[in-house]
């Protein structure tokens, strides 16, 4: 069969020679007529069939009728005994997926083969059939199949169930019925039939956990033959341990068998078996030593699969557990000059992850030396990895920072310079030492900036934070060239920048006022716009005046509209006499409870994040509570809590509550969504009972007029509370409101109402909503610095608990105080933890706790050490007394 | 999805044209133009690299590739992005020494594609629908090369008028059991 398809000449050397050159479709279609022929050429017609899947190989399809015309006549090749024609007929067919009317034309020859005397044809005509087959077809070959599987010849069987695997896809309930004979085949000698077998058998059973279970502790206990069959076999394990679920403190289920693995003599199920034992879920230390060693003697093979593999599964162990890492330190170091340019950035990445603070200035030099090698992506990782370092190690920031702007005066695609921008601007967010020369960084990259994106949105950054700086007036010329070199909508922001430095610093406003008349001639209207507004309303007649608060709202307040509410009124505005009307817009937030979902899940980080961070979803709060006048004169939002869900999910009517704390005084925003869309509600207001809250009393309601359906709404009740006075009750909840029925045809209400009440859960203001979750990044600094002045130490019992872990949580959800530098993570198994907290007390007081947990091993019961540091007295002890009564 | 599987299997010569390609994943390539970009992609990233003597290995577009050189062909084996890299090397091994087998040493492109039946069957007997047929080379390739004429099988005179009788027949035959 190995002859070549035209005849070998002379021109051997001709790099371009190929058997398939000028080959062209329809010539190659003319020649299949050969299939037709009386007397069959056998060696011709395999020459033939292999142009054909040649092409189809290359991206040429037939169309239906010209795949039609082939496939019948290929069907006609049936009639030949060549063994090697017959392989390409059954490679033809697959290829050619004919549709179930011309299925049916093979069908009878296919399962002559299938019940043939040679082993080849049996196993291919399986496979042909199984894949061309539909459901209906199925049922008459399913005791071929059957038996197949138990076929004494191993290409049959594996051909049997790895159809079998496909099929099970389409038709599960027929081939759940072979269970019997593919649980013989697991017995198979042969090694792929046995992983054939197991697979199909776990495919089968894997909604029955029982049943894995079952099969996971045969399977370990017997002898499993293949390699592949083992990887399988280790995945199921880590299913079958990952499903029992709780991490009991003795030894866990199946350990044994995988740590058994890393001694196998297959370095693929060694391998499998080092990563899922890293991937068990509250994996231990002592659970970890054995898999990182033998993937340290990994790192130092000759085989490149081999080292990209175990860097990459310890650069993951490194995110949680560094410490066990650290032993592999020197071979990841040499492999920071590896020619696979994918393994040296994983070994230096896991090594920032490792590494401790002596170690920074080195790897930053070596990390310098290669950047230029590696692809974006993962030059991504590298910053990403630079940036948690540089919080990790604030003291650091000067050789992070300055890596940083040097990797951004190179070149590189708009994702990895967002990726460098963004950590510069956390940078500076969260190291106030980095602030200027970050700053000074971010001024000279939209020098030569060639993405709109990335200069908007740091001129907008600078416009916050340059006038806050000891010298602004030097980001001023930054600025101004924008205006000269830059597209329009650069040119734009750059204007609304210069109004910022303007309003903020007096000093420069004569400079700034220059600048801006200039921009009055520019060619682009939001330019020119921009500055006649900014002139005029920061007074730029040329008198140096003070700029008042307006104004500075107007420039640095966030829109006191939701902005989908503004799009909503714009789109809805059609040009008229009467001007728009901003105050038209409706304030209530929509679908609030969505909106802050996203805001709490995904923590806001870089430019695209509002520049208060955290304070953003306040800022909203904020703004809605003072747009209401029963509550203006409340004084300042302290803390809004996260959304309590009020009612079950999918009932009538979705009810949830954010409770809003000022000094003396506590909003009950309800968050109403209606679901039923035959109704419309009116007049929908909360009724609370607040008889086990005594140091409230209700002073103020707004009542939401109408709720239609799926158009969530919001109603308020306001109460007022002891000043600075952490008061805890419970509140009962009734729903109160006038149904009207809808048309659902018209979408109109009836006229008349019925008055109707809905129940619904029950709130608790706890001591946790009057403290404010606010992290420091140097606690012991922090602890130092506040001095003992108003410590405060108790020891508490906290009774038996299932571990420490429960105790730690417990506690922290209880104080509502922000865990700091990851100690809220208690050790697998750890009798004792040190776990510290910070946070600021109502009325703006720092508060700082250090919790030591201990646990008896054999009673279970906790001891818990308090010690609290505040700015007052009165604070610390409020802190115990949240302990000691709840 | 706990299967190892692989997502595709190409052969593409030295200036990155295919050779022999199989894709079992068509829905991360829906189209031709989808799996040439891959294809493009794969090899320019690779192109530089020494994977002569060892199999390499690179991570791209949410997929591994694990992929070994010879003469002008370059042989690569992909998978997703969870998958044991050592299965796919495996898997690569065994079809680079099957080819090499089954040429008789003579790995280029110009044989290859000479012998492209071979090398087609060879896809064919490692891996079926993304799932592992077999990855020893030397089954892999007796599988490939056995070719004698089948003397058991009784001659078949039968044309498709008769095919389609049966076929009918024998669907009748079980309509009534």
């Amino acid at each position: 069969m190995a002859q070549p398809l035209v005849k070998k000449d002379d021109d051997r050397d001709d790099e371009e020679y190929s058997p398939f050159l000028g080959i062209e479709k329809g010539a190659v279609l003319q020649e299949a007529r050969v299939f037709n022929d009386p007397q069959l050429d056998a060696r011709r017609c395999s020459q033939v069939i292999t142009k054909l899947l040649y092409l189809l190989n290359q991206g040429e399809s037939f169309t239906k009728v010209e795949a039609t015309e082939v496939f019948f006549s290929v069907t006609k090749l049936f009639q030949s005994r060549d063994i090697g024609l017959r392989r390409m007929v059954y490679l033809i067919i697959k290829e050619l997926s004919p549709s179930a009317d011309e299925v049916i034309i093979v069908t009878s020859s296919l399962m002559k083969d299938m019940n043939s005397k040679t082993d080849m044809y049996r196993a291919n005509a399986i496979r042909v059939l199984c894949r061309i087959t539909d459901g209906t077809l199925l049922t008459q070959i399913e005791r071929y199949l059957k038996q197949a599987i138990v076929d004494k010849n191993p290409v049959v069987a594996s051909a049997a169930l790895v159809s079998g695997i496909h099929l099970l896809q389409t038709n599960p309930e027929i081939v759940k019925r072979w269970s019997n004979e593919v649980q013989d085949a697991v017995q198979s000698r042969a090694a792929l039939v046995q992983f054939h077998a197991v697979a199909l058998l776990h495919q089968i059973r894997q909604n029955d956990r029982l049943a894995v279970s079952k099969l996971v502790t045969s399977l370990t206990r017997g002898t499993v033959r293949s390699p592949l069959a083992q990887c399988l076999l280790i995945r199921y394990t880590s299913q079958v341990i990952r499903e029992s679920g709780n991490v009991q403190t003795g030894d866990r289920p199946f350990y044994d068998y995988l740590e058994g693995c890393l001694r196998h003599k297959s370095e693929m199920v060694i391998f499998e078996a080092a990563r899922a034992i890293t991937e068990l879920h509250g994996v231990t230390p002592r659970e970890l030593t054995p898999a990182i060693t033998v993937l340290q003697l990994f790192l130092s093979s000759s085989k490149p699969v081999l080292r990209f593999a175990a860097v990459r599964t310890l650069n993951k162990v490194a995110m949680t557990h560094p410490v066990p890492v650290t032993n592999c330190n020197i071979d990841m170091e040499s492999l920071i000059s590896d020619q696979n340019r994918s393994i040296a950035t994983l070994a230096i990445t896991t090594l920032l992850k490792t590494g401790n603070e002596s170690s920074v200035d080195r790897l930053m030099k070596q990390i310098t030396n290669f950047m230029s090698d590696i692809a974006d992506e993962f030059k991504i990782v590298v910053v990403e990895a630079i940036r948690s370092l540089c919080l990790k190690f604030p003291l650091k920031f000067r050789a992070l920072m300055n890596f940083l702007s040097n990797i951004l005066r190179e070149e590189g695609g708009f994702e990895y310079k967002k990726a460098i921008v963004d950590s510069i601007v956390i940078l500076i967010r969260d190291i106030p030492d980095a602030k200027e020369s970050g700053l000074l960084h971010l001024c000279e990259f939209i020098e030569d900036c060639e993405f709109t994106y990335l200069s908007t949105q740091i001129l907008h950054f600078l416009g916050i934070e340059g006038p806050k700086t000891s010298d602004p007036s030097k980001y001023i010329r930054y600025i101004y060239n924008r205006v000269h070199l830059e597209n329009a909508t650069v040119r734009a922001s750059a204007v609304s920048t210069l109004a910022k430095f303007g309003a903020l610093v007096d000093s420069l406003k004569p400079r700034v006022f220059i600048l801006l008349r200039r921009c009055l001639f520019d060619s682009d209207d939001e330019v020119r716009d921009r500055a006649t507004l900014y002139l005029n309303t920061l007074g730029g007649d040329g008198s140096v005046v003070e700029t008042d608060n307006d104004v500075k709202d107007f420039l640095f307040g966030s829109l006191d509209v939701p902005l989908v509410n503004l799009e909503a009124s714009l789109k809805n505005y059609e040009a008229s006499e009467e001007p728009f009307d901003i105050k038209s817009v409706p304030k209530e937030v929509k679908s609030q409870p969505l909106a802050e979902k996203k805001a709490q899940s995904k923590k806001p980080t870089g430019l695209g994040a509002p520049p208060t961070g955290p304070a953003s979803t306040v800022d909203a709060y904020e703004t809605l509570l003072s747009s209401i006048p029963e509550f203006s004169n409340f004084g300042k939002l302290f803390k809004s809590s996260a959304p309590v869900e009020l009612t079950e999910p999918e009932t009538e009517y979705a009810v949830n509550v954010v409770k809003h704390i000022f000094d003396s005084h506590v909003v009950f925003q309800y968050n109403c969504t209606n679901t039923i869309p035959e109704q419309l509600l009116e007049d929908v207001i909360v009724v609370v009972d607040a008889s086990e809250a005594e140091e409230f009393s209700e002073v103020a309601s707004r009542s939401l007029r109408s709720l239609p359906y799926d158009t969530p709404g919001q109603t308020f009740l306001a109460f007022e509370k002891p000043e600075g006075v952490p008061a805890v009750g419970k509140f009962t909840n009734l729903l109160r409101f006038i149904v009207k029925e809808v048309d659902p045809t018209t979408g109109e209400a009836e006229e008349d109402g019925v008055e109707d009440e809905y129940q619904l859960e029950d709130l608790e203001v706890v001591a946790a909503d009057y403290i404010l979750k606010v992290p420091v990044f140097n606690f012991k600094n922090a602890w130092e610095s506040m001095g003992a002045d108003f410590e405060r130490v108790d020891e508490y019992g906290l009774g038996p608990r299932e571990n420490l872990t429960e105790a730690v949580n417990a506690v922290i959800s209880l104080l509502g105080m922000q865990p700091c530098e990851g100690t809220e993570v208690v050790a697998s198994n750890s009798r004792s933890h040190t776990c510290v907290l910070s946070g600021v007390y109502i009325g703006n007081v720092k508060v700082l706790v250090r919790l030591l947990f201990g646990i008896d091993s054999s009673s279970k019961e906790v001891a818990m050490k308090l010690a609290v540091r505040s700015e007052d007295g009165a604070v610390s002890d409020a802190i115990h007394e949240i302990v000691a009564s709840g | 999805e706990s299967c190892p599987s692989i997502k595709n299997i190409l052969l593409l010569d030295s200036e990155g044209k295919r050779v022999a390609v199989k894709y079992y994943s068509e829905e991360d390539w829906p189209t031709n133009a989808a799996k040439e970009s891959f294809e493009k992609a794969v090899f320019t990233k690779t192109q530089k690299t020494n994977a002569r003597t060892e199999a390499e290995i690179a991570m791209f577009e949410g997929t591994i590739v694990v992929y070994k050189f010879v003469q002008d062909l370059h042989f690569f084996v992909t998978g997703g992005e969870n998958e044991n890299e050592l299965i796919l090397a495996t898997v690569l091994q065994g079809f680079f020494d099957a080819v090499g087998i089954l040429l008789r040493g003579n790995v280029d492109k110009k044989e290859a594609l000479e012998n492209l039946d071979l090398i087609l069957l060879c896809l064919d007997e490692i891996v079926d629908g993304g799932i592992i047929l077999e990855t020893d080379s030397n089954v892999i390739a007796s599988k490939v090369a056995s070719h004698s004429i089948d003397a058991g099988a009784p001659l078949s005179e039968q044309t498709i008028s008769q095919a389609l009788a049966t076929a009918r027949e024998h669907l009748a035959r079980q309509l009534l059991k």
